[in-house]
């Protein structure tokens, strides 16, 4: 991925120090980025919704992942990002406990819990993202739900495989049952992230991780952002859980109606396979993830089920957001990209 | 074990994926059935279904729209196991 330019002045601020070697950087501009993080965060009034907070989040997350173009890979565990990045994840995290409701009282069994969030993610009859992508959205309008969607979906699986390591037993055999899954069983060109590149390639999109982030806004950026968050801090590791899980058990049906979409819009089988390979893949992650995955971990750590549930509302918050700021974009005969793709 | 990257299991019998896996069916409470490790999948002829991935899951609700796979249609009606 290139650098993005920045959208404030906390990007700026990380964009300089960025442009030099981890060794070689000015000691009181590095040391400044905590201060400048927390001026971006106290004039922050929505932080979900804000440019600068979410794309500077978005890079410092990238050096941990596959890393930027012409930024020194020492940048990744440097203690004055990471100070600065803390700041920024401090506020994601607030903001996120602030807007969810999280069921309480849930016993930590693996019947409770993984009813609880089934019955949190179930089907609604209402309009939809993905009812709109089936019956009404045009070319332009899925080329865009591809850009938004690449910023995760070519790295898909990634952030919620921080977790391995910090799960054990029935969890972890769970987690890696799934992941296995999402990384194509072992066969590279079966990989979930591959089979997205191909619906990018067949859209006449380019394919390469980071390529539209210029184009897409805070919000989207905000929910790859959590999961990097949840992933990234063991403390957190009952939230990844229950956001995967919220994020398969929302996967199946939606991704029938946008493989629906596609196929109405003349797209050929190598385009949808992706939809399609999702209908079926995620309905059996679903069952996985509920019950081995979160219920599982329910009963070895009890204590973890609050965040469980919590990083499961996330999910579903974040959904809910991305998905209506594309529908309130089209609907007002607007493009949902911050630039044309 | 080995097999070309994107085949799918073509004997039905979910060699390629099967590795230790223990065969086991798991009834999901109002969903589907859980299938893992080498149990051979065939149609009413005889024709083994191809799978693709290790663990599948079989509709057992009636209304998925990818039978014999379970696609989630029994969240959508609300089917409740026997």
């Amino acid at each position: 991925m290139k650098l993005p330019l920045p959208r404030g002045p906390f990007g700026s601020a990380l964009a300089d120090v960025l442009a030099t070697t981890a060794s070689d950087a000015d000691p009181a501009e590095r040391a400044a980025l905590a201060a400048a993080a927390s001026r971006a965060v106290e004039a922050s009034t929505d932080v979900l919704h804000d440019e600068d907070l979410q794309l500077a989040l978005f890079v410092l997350y990238e050096l941990h992942y596959r890393g930027v173009e012409g930024v020194d890979e020492d940048w990744e565990w440097d203690p004055d990002l990471l100070r600065a990045r803390a700041v920024v994840e401090a506020a994601l995290e607030d903001a996120l406990r602030r807007r969810v409701e999280v069921p309480t009282d849930v016993a930590p069994d693996r019947r409770s819990v993984a009813d609880t969030l089934f019955a949190m993610t179930a089907p609604s009859p209402g309009p939809s993202l993905s009812r709109f992508v089936a019956r009404r959205a045009d070319r332009d309008q899925v080329r865009e739900l591809l850009v938004h969607r690449s910023v995760y979906q070519l790295k898909e699986a990634d952030p919620h495989t921080w977790a391995l390591p910090r799960l054990g037993g029935v969890a972890k055999a769970a987690l890696v049952e799934i992941q296995a899954d999402e990384y194509g069983g072992g066969a590279p060109d079966r990989m979930h992230s591959v089979l997205f590149a191909r619906t990018m390639t067949g859209a006449g999109l380019d394919s390469d991780f980071g390529r539209y982030v210029e184009e897409v806004p805070a919000v989207t950026l905000a929910h790859v952002n959590t999961m990097s968050l949840l992933g990234l801090h063991r403390r957190l590791r009952g939230a990844t859980v229950g956001h995967l899980a919220a994020f398969e058990m929302t996967s199946s049906l939606p991704n029938r109606f946008y493989g629906d979409g596609f196929r109405r819009l003349g797209y050929d089988a190598t385009t949808t396979e992706y939809f399609d390979e999702h209908v079926e893949a995620d309905a059996v992650h679903e069952q996985i993830a509920g019950r081995d995955l979160a219920g599982g971990l329910a009963e070895q750590e009890p204590e973890l089920v609050p965040d469980i549930l919590f990083g499961a509302a996330a999910c579903l918050l974040l959904d809910d957001l991305v998905g209506r700021h594309l529908l309130d974009a089209w609907e007002r005969g607007a493009s949902s990209l911050r630039v044309a793709a | 074990m080995s097999a070309a990257p994107d085949a799918p299991d073509g004997d039905g019998r979910g060699r390629r994926f099967a590795g230790a896996v223990p065969p086991s069916i798991v009834a999901c409470p109002d969903g589907p059935l859980l299938v893992r490790g080498a149990v051979p999948l065939v149609d009413d002829q005889g024709a083994p279904v191809a799978r693709r991935r290790a663990t599948v899951a079989l509709c057992r609700c009636g209304a998925s729209t990818i039978k014999p796979w379970c696609d989630g249609s029994h969240k959508a009606i609300g089917f409740e196991a026997p």
